[in-house]
């Protein structure tokens, strides 16, 4: 002990570098902050703060009377990884080696260390450290903090400083970036109060609950949505508002008022136009400038998009119009020195009209992962020397005994080592029926405990848990899905180089073959070709339809989050379904009775539900309504008694029955004869047998089981009728899938895969090439729904598969997915429809801007031609989109 | 024909093929890698007759983890090698096998089985 005294503290010695012994900094001597001499020793500091520390600790072990050095801590450390005996006693070898540490204890049983330090030699970390080397690890906790009002670097030491004194944290680090506090620690000797107090202590505040990140991304996109939404329609009323007297004045002769006053050719004339010039400058720049961005974007990746389109359009007209207020001299004839502001304003207006449908049509982004985050518990119970405490859920540990009671949500995942109850684990594997938990079986956190009390071990937290790693799976879907070409800017793509290359065509010539002034004739035809082919109704084709063809889905139950998924919806190949709850009604129903010995089916069956009428049990409903559909009468049940793991036991018009399983019947010596063969079948069909016998002799079995939907038969044959794939997707085991499969007829059987493997099986469909629709209602599904090109919920489903996925069948039957292709078949024919209608009266306007009627009737593009191509496309689009409205599904789909 | 028509035809004719190519032209393929939760940029090829995707692009620096799934039983596309990064895996049928490295430096590195008749590229930007 005193030598390692003498060892660690940092005496001058013959070496140039001392130790400073508050931040173990090394420094040379002369350069040290401060120097303070105790009991004949020199210690050197490198700052003003480890001086002060050091001075403040000194006055307190001078008024204590008592040094710092004698007093001894006490920490106990749960270990993460404990094999056996010989490891414990290795590490407490190993651990009384280290200079400081008094003395060592393992319980190789609760696996816990438990150990008596001198902290002023050694520290948490060294031990740890020590621990690590000998091959053991410890769980520790490990947590951040926001922090406010770090200005300067040395706020980050002070606060660092602080929080590392306190007693059982091992690691501080705070970030002046982020200003965030990763600390680690052991859970038990500190909690997330006492490190808020440790920095409050040091004069800074934590802020508060810092929301995961994945949260506040979430927030912020749908902000953003909805401020971009508002932005767009100020953009499109400030366009609007120009419009209307850029309109009126563009074309005078058609106002009488106006007509007199400003005759064409006047200068009076060309003045109002050079204003209207002024005024569509702000609509150029300020309410089109996504339409700039959006093609320098594009030409980038050297495409062409709906954005190039109205760019071109709008500045070219703009740019024509205004050569044409300026200097009209130089132009042929008088016609031809004329204004397109009105292109310029309108076609601006509309577009971004249509952006911003576009935006509402696109619908709130998912929320999978905030109700993935909000399924997770928020506290535990955890056994801790002891004592049973509740503690947030951040601070169980790898190793805690953690007490669950019935009704109560599992925190964590673990082992059952106590007890055994029913667990409701839909939530998570979408399996309607509990789970009979025993010692020794695997516990899921998030799950829901039904029925008994019990302790288990837990064996992940955190990051590893089930939940965990599903959130992280929808993170990760969410996060490769690639964004759905606009169908405009499919068209856009083939469309703006054919019109810039028709206008280089037409261009060269009129200036080979045109009139004098050739070069002036050659630029008019260029620029008025690439003015005439921006539609002005581009922008509102698709949103309209979308909007009615999500209006549509709604009338027929079906919820369509986003236009995107209306889009991909018509273009599925493969349909991947989940087995439970899906295909089958997710709900235990009576299946089979077999009986033995004599005894009368219908008998067996109305013992049996009356005895089950009083169980909580959930198969057990599944019996009593089996029998009441079979219009038995129950008869009264005296000295009912339930057996958790085993079944139930009553009396019932003088018999003595039992209900139960295999287990109840051995331990009651009752022979099972036939029967046992029997139930391992129905077992392997994926039903759920139980045994019953009356006065002490095996009398039948009575199965139950998960069956198919009435109809989802007759909606995968028209599913496949459509031409899809239709695939069957689940955990069972291969024997019970294949039963179901060839029931209800899919394509293809994919059994026992495992839930977080659900995901990869639909990616794997989509790189042979295929587009994959996912239906599913679990939250085990969740990443396969978000994986998929377009993912189904079962409305009758959980709410994170209803969030994950873009498509909700509120009715839960499939039959919805016939009706919602059928609505996405119609709603993009009349997107095309709306394309054409929005396309063709510009298109018709090209030849004319050309100038190929010019040799024939001395035409050329004039702004009254362009002005009349935007109002026929407007309402072509606009009536079409309404045609929508009218819309049925056919009589056979339903 | 005066030079000037020559000359306004010739610049036309190369303005129209600029325009097609640039827009039309031939362009480079491949799936970029998705950055998951966990830090790694993430790919899935499938082995089936050849790599699918067979170009992959990621950028450099940062870890990458691509997760082979063969479902094919051909033995020649039973191991996947990436030479420059030193890498290479086993790839059991029907099981997904992850093969994780950090490219450094940008440039285009090659990948195939260990009988190089399957090929696939990663551009590293």
């Amino acid at each position: 002990m005193e030598k390692s005294i003498i060892e660690k503290i940092p005496v001058q010695t013959n070496t140039k570098i001392v130790k400073d012994p508050i931040c173990g900094m090394e420094i040379s001597p002369d350069q040290a902050f401060a120097t303070r001499t105790v009991a004949d020793q020199t210690y050197y500091f490198c700052s003003q703060q480890c001086v002060q520390k050091f001075d403040r600790e000194q006055i307190s072990s001078a008024t204590t009377g008592v040094s710092a050095t004698v007093g001894l801590r006490w920490v106990e450390l749960p270990l993460a990884d404990l094999k056996d005996r010989q490891g414990a006693a290795r590490l407490v070898e190993q651990l009384e080696a280290l200079p400081g540490v008094q003395n060592v204890t393992v319980n190789p049983k609760a696996k816990l260390v438990k150990i008596a330090y001198d902290p002023v030699n050694t520290s948490l970390e060294t031990i740890v450290g020590k621990a690590a080397q000998v091959g053991f690890s410890f769980s520790l906790a490990k947590t951040q903090l926001g922090i406010k009002g770090i200005h300067c670097a040395s706020c980050v030491t002070t606060i660092e400083q602080a929080l590392q004194k306190t007693p059982g944290v091992l690691s501080a680090n705070v970030n002046l970036a982020t200003e965030l506090a990763q600390i680690s620690y052991v859970p038990g000797l500190v909690d997330n109060n006492q490190l808020s107090q440790a920095i409050a202590s040091a004069g800074y505040q934590v802020r508060e609950a810092t929301m995961a990140p994945s949260e506040m991304a979430l927030g912020r996109e749908e902000q953003d949505q909805a401020q971009e939404y508002r932005s767009l329609m100020r953009k499109f009323w400030f366009a609007a508002l120009i419009s209307i007297p850029v309109i009126i004045f563009s074309y005078p002769g058609f106002s009488p008022g106006l007509q007199d006053w400003l005759p064409k050719g006047s200068n009076q004339l060309r003045l109002v136009w050079g204003l209207l010039g002024l005024i569509t400058i702000p609509v150029l720049a300020w309410s089109g400038s996504q339409f700039f961005i959006g093609m320098w974007a594009a030409l980038k990746h050297r495409q062409a998009n709906m954005h190039t389109l109205i760019s071109i359009g709008i500045s070219a007209a703009w740019l024509y119009s205004t050569v044409a207020v300026l200097f009209p001299a130089i132009f042929p004839s008088l016609e031809l020195a004329e204004v397109f502001y009105d292109v310029t304003a309108v076609v601006t207006a509309l577009v971004v009209l249509g952006l911003a449908l576009e935006l509402k049509a696109k619908g709130r982004t998912s929320e999978a992962i905030k109700k993935l985050i909000g399924l997770q518990p928020k506290t535990a119970r955890v056994v801790r020397a002891g004592v049973e405490q509740d503690l947030p859920v951040e601070e169980v540990l790898v190793g805690d005994t953690v007490v669950v009671k019935p009704g109560e949500k599992i925190p964590v995942d673990g082992q059952l080592l106590e007890g055994s109850s029913a667990v409701d684990e839909s939530m998570i594997t979408g399996e309607s029926i509990p789970v009979e938990k025993q010692v020794g079986d695997e516990i899921i956190g998030a799950t829901m405990n039904q029925t008994g009390t019990f302790r288990f071990r837990a064996t992940k937290v955190g990051k590893d848990t089930a939940l965990a790693q599903i959130i992280r799976l929808v993170q990760d879907a969410q996060g490769s899905k690639a964004p759905i070409q606009r169908v405009v800017d499919q068209v856009s793509h083939y469309f703006v180089p054919t019109v810039m290359i028709l206008a280089v065509i037409s261009g060269v010539t009129w200036f080979v073959f045109g009139p004098t002034p050739t070069f002036i004739y050659a630029l008019i035809v260029f620029v008025t070709t690439l003015i005439i082919a921006c539609p002005c109704a581009l922008g509102l084709a698709t949103p309209t339809s979308l909007t009615v063809g999500i209006g549509k889905g709604a009338e027929q139950g079906i919820l369509i989050r986003s236009g995107d998924a209306l889009q991909t919806t018509q273009g599925l190949q493969t349909l991947v379904l989940d087995k439970t709850g899906t295909i089958t009604k997710g709900k235990p129903e009576l299946t089979n009775v077999i009986t033995e010995n004599g005894y009368d089916e219908d008998e067996v069956l109305r013992l049996a539900a009356a005895v089950e009428r009083n169980s909580e049990h959930p198969l057990a409903s599944a019996i009593v309504e089996g029998a009441k559909s079979k219009e038995l009468k129950l008869a009264n049940v005296r000295n009912f008694k339930a057996m958790p793991g085993y079944g139930v036991e009553a009396e019932v018009e003088g018999h003595q029955i039992l209900l139960g399983n295999i287990r109840l019947m051995s331990d009651r010596n009752i022979g099972l004869d036939r029967l046992e063969a029997e139930a391992h079948h129905l077992a392997e069909d994926g039903k759920t047998p139980m045994y019953v016998a009356l006065d002490g002799q095996i009398a039948g079995i009575i199965a139950v089981a998960d069956t198919v939907k009435d109809d989802s038969v007759a909606a995968i044959a028209a599913l496949k009728r459509l031409g899809l794939e239709v695939v069957m997707l689940t955990g069972d085991n291969r024997r019970t899938a294949e039963a179901i499969g060839r029931q209800v007829g899919v394509d293809r059987v994919l059994a026992e895969v495992l839930p977080q493997d659900k995901a990869h099986e639909v990616q794997k469909l989509q790189l042979e090439g295929k587009k994959v629709g996912m239906v599913g209602d679990g939250i085990n599904d969740a990443p396969a729904l978000v994986q998929a090109d377009v993912g189904f919920a079962i409305g009758t489903g959980t709410d994170v598969a209803i969030e994950a996925a873009d498509v909700t069948l509120i009715k839960g039957s499939l039959r919805g997915i016939v009706v919602a292709i059928a609505i996405s078949k119609a709603t993009m024919s009349n997107v095309w429809q709306n394309l054409f209608g929005a396309f063709v009266y510009n298109t018709l306007g090209l030849p004319i801007a050309m100038g190929l009627l010019y040799p024939f009737t001395g035409l050329l593009l004039s702004p009254l031609i362009a002005a009349t191509a935007m109002a026929f496309s407007s309402l072509t689009v606009v009536t079409n989109a309404n045609r929508l409205r009218g819309w049925q599904p056919k009589k056979e789909v339903l | 024909m005066t030079t000037a028509n020559i000359i306004v035809i010739v610049i036309g004719l190369a303005l129209i093929v600029g325009i097609a190519w640039f827009f039309w032209g031939p362009r480079k393929g491949g799936v970029r890698a998705a950055a998951t939760s966990r830090g790694y940029q993430e790919a899935m090829v499938m082995v089936k007759g050849g790599y699918t995707p067979d170009v992959i692009i990621v950028q450099h620096g940062k870890p990458v983890r691509l997760n082979f799934r063969r479902e094919e039983s051909a033995a020649c596309s039973e191991m996947v090698v990436f030479g420059d990064f030193g890498k290479s895996a086993k790839l059991p049928q029907g099981e997904t096998v992850a093969v994780e490295f950090v490219p450094d430096q940008p440039g285009e590195y090659e990948f195939s089985c260990q009988m190089g008749m399957f090929r696939g590229k990663l551009i590293v930007e």
